[in-house]
């Protein structure tokens, strides 16, 4: 009997748990409903990339850029115009193509910013494409993401192409070392980045190792004996900033007293918390991208307000896209083959930067930066240089 | 290959090696202590040591210690390492016994088959995992600096750091100090009696279940001791911090031998010596791959591991 009764007990947790799933699944808002007659009005652009999980700063610093974009054109075109939709990737390449099928079902999606990462670019591109949405990543850059034949693929920053010679630049002619250090973290991205700058700075890399990938290693001993014992001044690694900032604190501790320096991966205040401000300071990290705080406007004032906190790496470059396919909508541009089409001729010229897209879905190299940032003592990034082209 | 960097680098590698070996150990007790009386792995163990990590810095957070403040002065450090070591302690050792009652203890009860122990146990590892996860918005939490790291003394290349010798003493402090109580004290007797024959040890008087706590209470004060070195070695956690460590300390345990004290301190010495060594020889990138291919090959030689599989028996 008592079992009987358990079992009631359970039957119905179960089936309360399930109602309350599908509750949670109903759509909580419904698009651009209040505006009625207004033709721009109804439409979605979608943010897919990390809100959660170890490399989530830059995934939130992108979509905050895209929300206040979003959030501006509906004050001028009434409230929820165009709907704000958030897809959490974790920045996962294993997570990223599931939220994509999600994404790609929701038909009021006519462009998608994002993904910020390579790896999860890499595994859910195909799915965009397929379904003919044109996506602009503000931030992915391994090279061969364009090489792909995605049509509906953009980026609007340069390639590890253009920001590894730009490291290897900034080493070579503005630390000049006569020994380096380089090792990544086998991550497309960082491999990448590392391959470029060894080839560049050729003899003068005294000594490479590799580590396990971003987040899946605590220890790097190992690694920190080598770099210390090879006298290396710089040491560039190609990888993430949770990684970064605790190789430069065991580094530290180890008495290493030269540089770290990395990609745009590790431009994140995410380094100094893992690694302490007084460790992080002097930490070089390149980015394709300019400091937010020159962005144009009132970018900077606008983002701080609605935000609370100064606008991040590629929160700039957010912003632009965000506005570039508010401009496509402007321009009638609402079904997503019309706004690939509008992208793929536009010239646009955002706070940041100005935007033209190759065939490729390249970023135009007239357009293309590369600055040089560094941590101050307050564990915050504060740009050094633009870095010359070779 | 790099051979040479492996020579050139052998006292370093080593000692650091043995640091991380001396965490392993202490964390690959908690395993071996469960296994030995109850044939289970606890693969909630992790999160028991997750907790301990977190519980020193929310505990050094209240006196309003950060990755960034500045190190106090030598006594200061002493108190603030004390209660730091307190709270995960207690933290862990609680986690340890509300793991055995919430998921264990009830499966016990209803004689439950031993898969379903494995699938509780992992169940309940990834609940706590991802629930701090959740919390902690899966960021990385700082470590005070209260050990600044400094040369004790140099031999060749080898520099031996104070944190080093911190480790390592307290870690062997730690096991000597439970290898005699296990030995030794009457509650000792009685695991011991229940890893050999659980019915036997019941009719001569000894209560199982309180000896099945007092098991993963130990596991759990060790582990709390490894979460407050952890912390200071590595210097930040977060909510997988135990997941990768936690395998390490696993596979130390098998290593040495599981169900045996002194197996785990072996093991864990072992693999962390070992890895540094691959990682030496073969780079950073092969340090978890090396590993586990030399523990299926000191497997293969010895099946139960390097000192064998007992609690109770070979030294009873």
């Amino acid at each position: 009997m008592r079992q009987v009764l358990a079992r009631a007990i359970g039957g119905v947790a179960v089936l309360g748990l399930i109602a309350g799933a599908t509750a949670c699944n109903k759509p909580t808002t419904s698009g651009g409903g209040s505006t009625g007659g207004n033709s721009k009005c109804g439409y979605e652009l979608a943010f897919f990339g990390a809100l959660t999980g170890p490399s989530a700063n830059l995934g939130i610093n992108i979509e905050q850029g895209y929300e206040l974009a979003i959030e501006q054109y509906n004050q001028k075109n009434g409230a929820n115009c165009i709907a704000v939709k958030k897809f959490d990737t974790q920045g996962s390449e294993a997570v990223a193509p599931g939220v994509a099928r999600n994404l790609v079902a929701d038909k009021k999606v006519i462009g998608v910013l994002g993904p910020p990462f390579s790896g999860e670019t890499a595994a859910s591109g195909p799915i965009f494409e397929a379904a003919s949405i044109p996506f602009v990543t503000p931030s992915a850059t391994r090279v061969s993401l364009s090489a792909n034949g995605w049509k509906t693929f953009h980026r609007a920053v340069g390639n590890d192409d253009s920001q590894g010679p730009a490291a290897a630049a900034y080493i070579k002619n503005v630390m000049k070392p006569s020994k380096a250090f380089v090792a990544d973290d086998q991550s497309a991205y960082g491999a990448g980045l590392a391959d470029i700058v060894k080839k560049t700075l050729g003899s003068t890399v005294v000594g490479t190792d590799k580590t396990e990938g971003e987040g899946r290693q605590t220890d790097f001993s190992g690694l920190v004996q080598k770099v210390v014992q090879s006298q290396a001044t710089v040491f560039f690694y190609g990888g993430y900033y949770t990684n970064g900032g605790l190789i430069r604190k065991q580094l530290t501790s180890a008495g290493w007293k030269g540089t770290l320096v990395g990609g745009d991966g590790m431009k994140d205040p995410g380094l100094s918390k893992a690694s302490g401000n007084a460790a992080a300071k002097g930490t070089v990290v390149t980015c394709p991208c300019s400091p937010p705080e020159a962005a144009g406007g009132t970018f900077v004032k606008d983002y701080k307000a609605k935000w609370n906190v100064d606008a991040g790496t590629y929160s700039d470059v957010a912003f632009d896209v965000a506005n570039l396919f508010l401009q496509g909508i402007d321009q009638g541009n609402t079904a997503p083959d019309k706004m690939n089409t509008y992208l793929s001729t536009v010239t646009y010229k955002g706070i940041a930067n100005t935007y033209k897209f190759t065939d490729k879905g390249e970023l135009d190299p007239q357009y293309i930066k590369v600055w040089a940032f560094v941590f101050d003592a307050t564990g915050n990034t504060k740009a050094d240089q633009e870095i010359k082209k070779a | 290959m790099n051979f040479s960097g492996l020579i050139g680098n052998f006292g370093p590698l080593t000692i650091t090696g043995l640091a991380q070996g001396a965490i392993i150990a202490l964390f690959a007790l908690g395993y071996t202590l469960v296994y030995g009386v109850l044939r289970l792995i606890n693969f909630a163990h992790s999160e028991v040591f997750l907790l301990g990590t977190y519980a020193c810095l929310i505990l050094w957070g209240l006196f309003g210690l950060d990755q960034n403040s500045a190190t106090p002065s030598g006594f200061v450090v002493l108190v603030y390492l004390l209660m730091g070591l307190v709270a995960a302690i207690i933290a862990s050792g609680i986690t340890a016994l509300m793991v055995e009652l919430v998921a264990y203890r009830p499966l016990r009860r209803r004689n439950a088959p031993p898969l379903a122990f494995l699938i509780t146990a992992i169940g309940a590892s990834l609940a706590i995992s991802e629930s701090v996860g959740v919390v902690t918005k899966r960021n990385v939490r700082g470590v005070p600096p209260l050990v600044v790291q400094k040369d004790l003394f140099v031999v060749g290349n080898m520099h031996v750091t104070n944190l080093q010798v911190l480790i390592i003493v307290l870690a062997l402090a730690s096991m000597f100090i439970l290898d005699r109580f296990i030995n030794q004290s009457r509650l000792g007797r009685g695991i011991r009696a229940v890893a050999q024959s659980p019915d036997s040890a019941a009719l001569m008087g000894v209560n199982k279940g309180r000896v099945i706590s007092l098991v993963f209470l130990l596991g759990g004060l060790m582990a709390g001791i490894a979460a407050v070195m952890y912390d200071l070695k590595i210097g930040v956690t977060r909510f997988d911090a135990g997941f990768l460590l936690g395998i390490e300390a696993f596979t130390a345990a098998v290593m040495g031998g599981i169900g045996n004290l002194r197996g785990a301190l072996l093991g864990g010495l072992l693999l962390g010596v070992l890895q540094n060594y691959a990682a030496g020889l073969f780079g950073t990138e092969w340090l978890h791959a090396v590993a586990f291919v030399l523990l299926v090959l000191i497997l293969l030689i010895r099946p139960t591991g390097l000192l064998g599989e007992s609690l109770g028996r070979a030294r009873a």
